[in-house]
């Protein structure tokens, strides 16, 4: 029968299955990091258990480090939180890339750039945007805290089979158009709920045309609209990227993996629960103006009219009316950076937008690099130099502001640009305003002051 | 894990869409190292704001919460349900709830109910009107009644028995041991460790 990669993956991980029961899948990979796991280890030792295999997880901490040099923590329960994980790594004998590794960096970051992540592997962590993961043609999805408890004890998971979703992206994108705006034009379709639960495969000319970089950005957000996973099959751009890094298969074994991930893709004739198509020539760069990702309009628009209590709450928020055109939004912080938009490429394209420019002096813009490695590539590389003469402030590795569990936030009333992936009310900093788009999106707002279509300025 | 069968109780009304978990408990309160203490900071920033309906005197208590669509969407965080669970929720109705918040919930012994748009609507403004009104969740029957009412809602079979039965899932995993021997002596060589 002709299977789905989605189904390929789910089958190929089946320990058991029974009727009336979920399937119990075993885990390739287990990533942890500072804030959902200090409470499955201590469930762990509180049972007398052990972690079953060590040698397929892997700790960092990313989501309260500060970012700026020189500091260790950014408070006192930081602090304790990363001594706890580097205490419950070292008992367990988990491999922990702390602050202050070279290969430091946002879960989802480095996960790609060690060479774990692979195609054909079940991937899970505690975290939501575990789906970046199934850019590799991987099997990826977040978890909570009790689960993380679970693998850790049996590197296992029951789950119960998801829907099959399939959506397909053809055509080239315009100049200006990124991986970001093709996920934001289909939360624009779907809203936050369209995916509910679904494995959702991203196809077409323009997925295969991509970096892996931006199928990470497309299926990191697949959360955002509701879905478990999000995934694309992987093929030579894949292969590529993966080829020499660190825990990349070797000669004969690298042959053998080539085989295997060859098989992985849609069979033809292999039938999807849903369909979706988008015309990649008809995007356009989009920007959310609400407090959820589904409230997201092509940057041409306007504030669009409340249809329901939600939408009203979300214009409050927001300050916003009606009508308002999305380029006269006048801003005052801009950030670079997060799971979804802080990869090499994703600084190569904000820094091209800011070559030669200065940051509006309303403004204050910060670049936060997803990892210590894309960090240095980009100082290898001056665009360091770029940011830091246009005036932004350049940082360490870390989730940052896009969650603000560090002293990176919005103070109430402040507007962001933002190239993460949530906009919820509060999301960076009490009171904050975020705004979620591309990189060049972002970068064009940091000159001009206020929401901008990057296609005027290229 | 302490079985549950069913919940009895007064409801309190949330009568918002795609409630994120960053909502429920924000970030910065995700810094302590254990499963419980977090009641006190639900719906934080909500809270601060003033007149939040669930610090109305009238829902002080209630142990069933309404809410609209899409609950517990964004963040993996348990620790929301943890809050929850803190603040003396014992189980949330609504149309409908996202994937992870939702498997967390059941880890944590909180009840997630699935009702139709039309019945939740009923039961908001029932006790919009009498907050008093007194509701029971029943996970054996698989029902939500009260005065006039019964509604029946699905509900995943084996979700349903592990909290019935109050069962560990670590343990229930282990009782395949034999089987994960069994698939890890599969596995082939080349697949990657992290050392
Ligand atoms: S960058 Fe943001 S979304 Fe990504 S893992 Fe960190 S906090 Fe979560």
């Amino acid at each position: 029968m002709a299977k789905t990669l989605a189904r390929k993956l789910w089958d190929t991980h089946i320990v058991r299955s029974a009727e009336g029961e979920p399937d119990l899948l075993y885990v390739d990979l287990h990533l942890i990091h500072e804030v959902t796991s200090p409470q499955a280890f201590e469930g762990l030792r509180l049972s007398g258990r052990r972690v079953r295999r060590p040698d397929l997880t892997v700790a960092t901490m990313d989501h309260n480090v500060p970012t700026r040099g020189g500091v260790r923590a950014a408070d006192e329960l930081s602090r304790k939180q990363m001594e706890v994980l580097a205490e419950n790594c070292k008992q367990e004998g988990i491999p922990l890339y702390q602050i202050g590794s070279s290969r430091q960096g946002i879960v989802h970051v480095i996960g790609p750039e060690l060479g774990l992540t692979q195609p054909g592997l079940l991937i899970v962590c505690g975290d939501s945007h575990t789906s970046t993961h199934g850019a590799f043609g991987a099997l990826a999805f977040g978890i909570g805290t009790s689960e993380v408890e679970l693998v850790l004890a049996t590197q296992c998971l029951p789950q119960k089979l998801g829907g099959n979703f399939a959506v397909t992206v053809d055509g080239e994108l315009p100049i200006g158009v990124t991986a970001k705006d093709v996920v934001l034009g289909v939360i624009a379709r779907t809203g936050t709920s369209g995916g509910q639960g679904h494995l959702v495969e991203y196809r077409g000319s323009t997925i295969r045309g991509l970096s892996m970089e931006g199928r990470m950005t497309i299926c990191n957000m697949s959360i955002e609209w509701g879905a478990k996973a999000g995934m694309v099959a992987p093929d030579d751009t894949t292969f590529a990227y993966l080829e020499g890094r660190p825990h990349a298969p070797k000669g004969a074994a690298w042959e053998a993996a080539l085989d295997d991930w060859r098989s992985l893709p849609t069979d033809d004739g292999a039938i999807f629960d849903h369909e979706m198509t988008i015309d990649a020539r008809r995007l356009e760069p989009h920007v959310t103006w609400g407090t959820n990702p589904g409230q997201v309009v092509p940057v041409t628009g306007r504030v669009p009219s409340p249809r329901s209590e939600t939408d009203e709450r979300a214009l409050r928020y927001m300050d916003l009316k009606p009508g308002v055109a999305v380029s006269d939004i006048a801003i005052d912080r801009v950030f670079i950076g997060s799971c979804t938009n802080a990869r090499l490429e994703d600084l190569r394209a904000a820094a091209l937008v800011i070559e030669g420019h200065k940051v509006h002096p309303k403004v204050r813009a910060m670049v936060v690099p997803g990892s210590t490695s894309v960090k240095r590539a980009a100082e290898n590389e001056g665009l360091d130099l770029i940011f830091k003469a246009a005036g932004f402030e350049w940082r360490n590795a870390g989730c940052s502001m896009c969650l603000g569990m560090n002293p990176d936030i919005l103070a109430p009333g402040e507007r962001c640009a933002s190239t993460s992936n949530r906009n919820f009310e509060g999301r960076q900093g009490s009171g904050g305003r975020t705004h979620l788009m591309s990189p060049p999106m972002a970068a064009a707002a940091a000159i001009t002051g206020h929401l901008v279509d990057v296609r005027e300025m290229l | 894990m302490e079985p549950v069968r069913q919940v009895s109780g007064r409801m309190a009304p949330l009568d918002r869409a795609d409630v994120d978990t960053d909502q429920i408990i924000p970030k910065q309160f995700l810094k302590r190292i254990e499963r419980t203490g977090y009641g006190p900071f639900l719906f934080y920033d909500w809270r601060a704001e003033g007149d939040f309906v669930l610090d109305r005197p009238e829902y002080q208590g209630a142990s069933v919460l309404l809410a609209g669509a899409n609950f517990g969407c964004g963040s993996s965080r348990e620790h929301a349900p943890w809050a929850l669970r803190d603040a003396g929720f014992k189980a949330i109705i609504a149309p409908s709830f996202a994937d992870i918040f939702r498997g967390n919930c059941f880890k944590t012994g909180l009840l997630p109910v699935t009702l139709p748009d039309g019945q939740v609507r009923h039961l908001i403004d029932l006790v919009s009107e009498e907050p008093t009104a007194a509701i029971t969740v029943d996970l054996e029957a698989q029902e939500v009644r009260g005065d006039g009412f019964a509604y029946r809602f699905e509900i995943d079979q084996f979700a349903r028995d592990c909290l019935l039965n109050g069962l560990d899932e670590i343990a229930l995993v282990e009782r395949h041991a034999s089987d994960i021997d069994g698939y890890e002596s599969r596995r082939v060589a080349w697949l990657p460790v992290v050392r």
